[in-house]
């Protein structure tokens, strides 16, 4: 009680930072929460509202995710969807490691240049229509191979790899080199058994480019059976976004609902990774590091 | 000389033996660049070439003007001026706000007592990270609308009702916002990262000398982690010519194209909407070589103030 703490700028300063905290805190989770309100609102209430919202608008109903989880094209671009991120993150995980190591094993004559090979890449590229052109030439439109196969490796990954393995001392490679093991043999049982960190933060970016991605899905597939979800979601989103952008008032029940699907289609799409991103942090921080000093 | 040659094919062939099984593991990598990374690049052709698919790229004749009638044309329409303009309007004003918001970030957070409190604002300052481009967007688009909560706020400062996208001078705007909602917290993390490798020892002395916190911010901090600034600075610089296509895909209509159409947009609908690949690839060819030629300079320059190079 006595010892009543002195104001000196830096206290008032404090505070401010806390408030502006708690701001930011508002700001960027905010918009989040209204989409997870709005899905569970009456879907009448809710498109006669104007404005911020804090709760539900009664009577709550669940009626949207029931034609989410309904709607074929959501099922079938989901399982399109595993199929790329399942076989996708194979391939990455593989090649990048292959990349990887083969750039941290000291010797080979033909290793920077193979290295310069790969880094050019970073800075200058074909572009998008050589891109569509060569995807065309080899047979891969309207394949899921088309969204899987173009990135299998990317670079700026590769390095954040090769930095992983290279923090691994080199004493470890030269002994089981002198013990007979082959480079493969090293990789599988040396580097990746002590690299698991890395990997994890491998996962991560590659698992949520594939969760994420729609572009190369809306230019080399015509077969709607073998979109991936976020284009299925982009088609929907953009069908209901032009209906509730021309009418206000005199919407029918069907443009409604429409509305609310949207806001239930992103609570789904979207929460699988919302809830695993928390638990990967300590991972995906060292990988910005990494990515960042060494890319 | 021929000597030479000689044996340095000999040692090539020695080293392929030794190193075999390296060189076996790297040959899937080899192959994947080459046949998705530079073997585009041969596609590059067909930007000086009236493309007839009949013929193939190689067999189509080259168009006039020495193969270059392609650039001519862009360089003399009416959209060139207009994409390099929105190019450089909207990369620049997203470094300008851009670019400094996550180094603020990182600064307060720094500054926070509770630890428990920094990691939780930490934590959801990353969420908009990981929510992908296709729903950011359309979340934009539903709080712009003239229903939004974003446009009813709006309407308090003088702002129109109607749906913010199908005004051209709230795009630039929407776009670098939503931009900084979304990258901020995890743009943070390297100055973070860059504000834990200061040495304490620096503040004590700092704090002996019997300065304030604003003064070792002053004169600690902010020299700790001017390096990784002006590194990510030139980084971003180098990168001024790329402006995400996806994303204004995702949010631009006809109405706005004045404000909101870039040349990578540009490229995407010449190709794949109306499929001029060759004009399509010529006006890409100008961006990537702006852009190497952009790169090279902004990492000379780093070499040259920091030491550190990009590569």
């Amino acid at each position: 009680m006595q010892n009543k703490k002195k104001i000196t700028p830096y206290r008032v300063f404090s505070v401010f930072n806390v408030i502006f905290m708690l701001l930011l805190i508002l700001v960027t989770a905010y918009p989040v929460y209204y989409i997870v309100i709005a899905s569970f609102s009456d879907p009448g209430a809710l498109s006669r509202h104007v404005g911020l919202l804090w709760m539900p608008m009664k009577p709550y109903t669940l009626s949207a995710y029931e034609m989410v989880f309904r709607n074929p094209r959501i099922i079938t671009g989901l399982l399109n969807t595993l199929f790329v991120l399942g076989t996708g993150l194979l391939i990455n995980l593989t090649l990048t490691m292959l990349g990887a190591f083969f750039l941290t094993i000291k010797g080979p004559m033909l290793k920077n240049a193979i290295a310069l090979m790969i880094i050019f890449t970073m800075y200058f590229s074909g572009g998008m229509i050589p891109g569509y052109l060569n995807i065309r030439d080899l047979k891969l439109l309207d394949t899921l191979w088309a969204l899987v196969l173009p990135g299998a490796v990317s670079t700026a990954n590769l390095i954040i790899m090769k930095s992983g393995f290279q923090s691994i001392p080199d004493s470890l490679i030269e002994s089981a080199r002198l013990d007979g093991g082959s480079y493969l043999q090293i990789l599988l049982r040396v580097m990746i058994p002590l690299s698991k960190a890395t990997i994890a933060v491998m996962v991560l970016y590659y698992g949520v480019g594939h969760w994420n991605a729609w572009f190369n899905a809306s230019i080399y597939l015509r077969d709607s059976d073998k979109f991936p979800l976020q284009l299925v979601v982009r088609n929907i989103l953009k069908l209901a976004g032009s209906s509730a952008m021309a009418s206000g008032a005199g919407m029918d029940e069907m443009a409604q609902m429409a509305e609310l699907i949207k806001y239930a289609l992103i609570v789904v799409t979207t929460t699988p990774i919302l809830v695993l991103y928390p638990f990967l942090q300590k991972y995906f921080v060292k990988g910005v590091m990494v990515g960042a000093i060494k890319g | 000389m021929k000597n030479k040659k000689k044996s340095g094919l000999r040692r090539l062939g020695n080293d392929l033996r030794k190193y075999s099984d390296a060189y076996m593991m790297v040959i899937p990598v080899v192959i994947f660049y080459l046949l998705f990374c530079y073997k585009p690049m041969y596609g590059i052709l067909i930007a000086f070439k009236d493309y007839s698919p009949a013929a193939g790229i190689w067999d189509s004749d080259w168009t006039s003007s020495y193969g270059f009638q392609h650039f001519i044309d862009f360089f003399q329409s009416y959209y060139f001026t207009r994409i390099l303009k929105n190019t450089l309007v909207i990369s620049i004003s997203s470094i300008i706000f851009g670019f400094p918001a996550p180094i603020l970030l990182a600064l307060l957070l720094n500054e926070l007592k509770n630890e428990k409190f920094k990691r939780v604002t930490q934590t959801i300052s990353y969420m908009p990270h990981f929510i992908s481009m296709v729903v950011v967007c359309s979340m934009v688009q539903l709080f712009t609308s003239n229903k939004g909560f974003i446009t009813y706020l709006l309407s308090f400062l003088g702002g129109p009702d109607c749906s913010l996208l199908t005004r051209p001078n709230y795009f630039v705007p929407i776009y670098v916002l939503s931009g900084i909602w979304q990258g901020i917290g995890w743009d943070a993390i390297i100055y973070l990262a860059a504000l834990t490798g200061i040495d304490q020892e620096l503040y004590e002395a700092a704090r002996i000398d019997g300065a304030g916190r604003w003064k070792q911010t002053l004169h600690v901090t902010l020299p700790g982690i001017s390096g990784t600034v002006i590194i990510m600075l030139l980084l971003r610089l180098g990168n001024v010519m790329n402006v995400g296509f996806e994303k204004i895909i995702l949010l631009y209509n006809e109405g706005i194209y004045e404000t909101a159409d870039v040349i990578s947009t540009f490229v995407y609908r010449k190709g794949l909407q109306d499929f001029q690949w060759g004009y399509s690839a010529a006006v890409g060819i100008f961006n990537s070589v702006i852009n190497f030629v952009v790169v090279m300079v902004f990492n000379k320059i780093s070499r040259k103030v920091s030491d550190v190079s990009l590569w």
